[in-house]
């Protein structure tokens, strides 16, 4: 069967979920290829192999982390030329999204991003796309060359399907000077122990309605009662009363969760543009025109401040 | 020697309008009011800013589009740059990522340029690639998705802030930067900067002018086809309660009823 490559998320061989993904709807278009940039290739190998990965290629070079972009877009084009794929599929990150169409250029190929199903069709994959703030779903195809195309995190529940996962070394040559722009710092973010934005199950997000950053913590304890992430509106954000990591909308994260929970969120199209997929909607907001209240499941017309600590009381009793 | 700045912007369909297709499947630009990317006004004032603190600085808005992005470039003349250009061709309806990156590259070439700046992604395609794609097609550093971006002795900084980490990123000029909504407010135009605008230059081009062959731009020379687009089916209004002391309650029973407790 021919072979399918996929680019690698990992911290330091510590594979992210979209990877799982992208390998679970590699197996519909042919035989996955797993491409591991960076130190961590031996620790990642295995979990690449568990979902399929039928090899690993690697290549670890200063330059990956030195250098934005380029160097990962001069491998990713080597392991082209080794494996001649059908497609090339690549997580839809920002640093993703700016991977693959430097090298869709080189390859003068065609380029989808942020893409939330990969099909097999007669003539090349298809890829779904949610557009317009979700308005209209989208299938498109790719005309010319070798198909690349990123996929949103949460676009395939990962299945495991075991395969030999050889590790193989990927000859590159890195661009002169890496491509001139060097990462001088990188601080890493530190972690909330509560799960990722783009990957939690549930997530409870807040808006200017909550009024400042110490009364967040009712959001955070509504979330960990649930086991959800912390998410906000940009009105919240550009108040400072939570992180911009942590935004939901069009210039934020988008999220497609089973349950989304906005409390104090009115919900403008560029916030409806980054949680209108989400499976459950419920909002908590005093006024009932918001037009939140439009795209809900069940919604609560009252006092965040009373609704909502109320709510963790209920859901921890419940959960005994 | 002058600081030759070049920001792209675009001119999209307002994000709160009804946005939708034509029959050919391109994004329809008739039946929405345009206007200025919301998303390159912070590049356009982080390009101020950088003018600002420059000894001498020259700032042109470049735009591809039809007639009406004129407007989006007016807007940006009315905050402060110097002068504009307008990449404008039949040709060019339909046109991907690719050829739009191929035509504002040969614009900012033929301009001459020290630093290009660019917004995160535009607020209809969305695909926030062509900033990245500009480096490419120019061979120079792309330092790009910037909260904070500042240029001094001909190299340009900046901060990164990606999902794992905040990165400080530092390139040469010429360089290629794109700014996220982030990086600070933009200014309005003032009633000065709005009458002055009107006598700032601006320059058309078209497709033969950038010695470009129509072949390679257009819905003809895009490397994509959409298939369908399907207008995703409204959410169905749920219920609605008003919260008289029982609200938490009833939220909490609906949860538990689809399993979430
Ligand atoms: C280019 C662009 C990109 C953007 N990107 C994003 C984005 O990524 N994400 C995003 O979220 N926005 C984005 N926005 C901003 C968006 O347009 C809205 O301004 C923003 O979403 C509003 O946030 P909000 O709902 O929290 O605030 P508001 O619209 O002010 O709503 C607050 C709500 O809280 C309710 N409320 C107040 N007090 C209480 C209380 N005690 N109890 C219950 N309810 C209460 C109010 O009734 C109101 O409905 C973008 C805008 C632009 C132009
Ligand atoms: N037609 C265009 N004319 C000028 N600049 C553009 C055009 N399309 C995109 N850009 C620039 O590229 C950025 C990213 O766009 P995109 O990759 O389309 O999301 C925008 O914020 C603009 O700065």
């Amino acid at each position: 069967m021919a072979d399918v490559l996929v680019l690698v998320d990992h911290v330091d061989g510590g594979v992210r979920k979209p990877t799982l993904e992208l390998l679970t709807l590699a197996r519909r278009l042919g035989d996955p290829v797993a491409v591991h940039l960076g130190p961590g290739a031996d620790a990642a190998a295995p979990t690449l192999a568990e979902y399929g990965a039928v090899r690993v290629l690697t290549a670890d070079a200063p330059e990956f982390t030195e250098y934005l972009v380029v160097p990962k877009v001069d491998a990713l084009r080597a392991a082209v030329e080794a494996v001649s794929p059908v497609a090339v599929l690549v997580p839809s990150s920002a640093e993703g999204k700016e991977i693959a169409a430097r090298l869709a250029l080189r390859l003068d190929s065609g380029l989808i991003t942020d893409a939330v199903d990969v099909e097999a069709g007669d003539e090349g994959p298809i890829a779904t796309q949610s557009v317009f703030a979700a308005a209209y779903t989208t299938r498109s195809r790719i005309t010319s060359g070798t198909p690349v195309i990123t996929v949103k995190p949460n676009s395939a529940a990962p299945e495991a399907a075991p395969a030999a996962g050889t590790v193989e070394p990927l000859e590159v040559t890195v661009t002169e000077g890496g491509g001139g722009t060097r990462v001088v710092s990188r601080a890493a973010r530190e972690s909330t122990g509560r799960p990722e934005l783009t990957e939690a199950a549930i997530v409870v997000s807040g808006g200017r309605g909550v009024n400042g950053a110490e009364n967040f913590s009712i959001i955070e304890e509504l979330a960990d009662s649930l086991g959800a992430a912390v998410g906000a509106s940009r009105a919240a954000v550009d108040a400072g009363w939570y992180p911009h990591s942590s935004q939901v909308g069009q210039t934020g994260k988008s999220v497609s969760p089973q349950l989304y929970i906005a409390a104090g969120i009115s919900g403008a199209i560029q916030h409806r543009a980054g949680m209108q997929t989400s499976k459950t909607i419920v909002a908590v907001n005093k006024d009932e025109e918001a037009p939140i209240f439009d795209l809900v499941d069940f919604g609560v017309v009252g006092d965040l401040f009373q609704v909502v600590p109320a709510l963790t009381e209920e859901v921890r009793t419940r959960k005994g | 020697m002058s600081l030759r700045i070049v920001v792209c912007v675009k001119y999209v369909p307002d994000a709160t309008g009804d946005r939708g297709f034509t029959d050919e499947l391109t994004t329809d630009r008739e039946s929405v009011d345009g206007l200025l990317s919301e998303l390159d006004e912070y590049a356009v004032e982080q390009a101020l800013q950088i003018a600002e603190s420059a000894d001498d600085a020259e700032i042109t808005v470049l735009t591809m589009g039809p007639e009406d992005a004129g407007d989006a470039l007016r807007k940006a003349l009315s905050m402060g740059a110097d002068k504009a250009v307008h990449v404008e061709d039949d040709d060019l309806h339909g046109t991907d990522v690719f050829g739009t990156s191929l035509v504002l590259a040969r614009a900012i070439e033929k301009v001459g340029y020290d630093l290009v700046v660019c917004g995160m992604a535009s607020t209809d395609g969305v695909m926030g690639v062509l900033p990245a794609l500009l480096a490419e097609r120019l061979g120079v550093p792309q330092v790009t998705l910037l909260s904070e971006v500042s240029v001094a002795d001909g190299t340009v900084t900046g901060r990164r802030d990606n999902d794992a980490a905040s990165e400080e990123l530092s390139a040469s000029l010429p360089a290629v930067v794109s700014v996220t909504d982030q990086s600070g407010e933009a200014r309005y135009p003032s009633f000065k900067g709005i009458m002055a605008a009107k006598k700032k230059p601006v320059e058309t081009l078209d497709l033969e002018d950038l010695e470009i062959e129509a072949e390679q731009v257009g819905l003809a020379g895009a490397w994509t086809a959409v298939e369908d687009a399907t207008e995703r089916p409204a959410r169905t209004k749920g219920e609605i309660v008003t919260d008289e002391g029982e609200g938490a309650k009833q939220l909490a029973s609906f949860l538990a009823e689809r399993k979430f407790i």
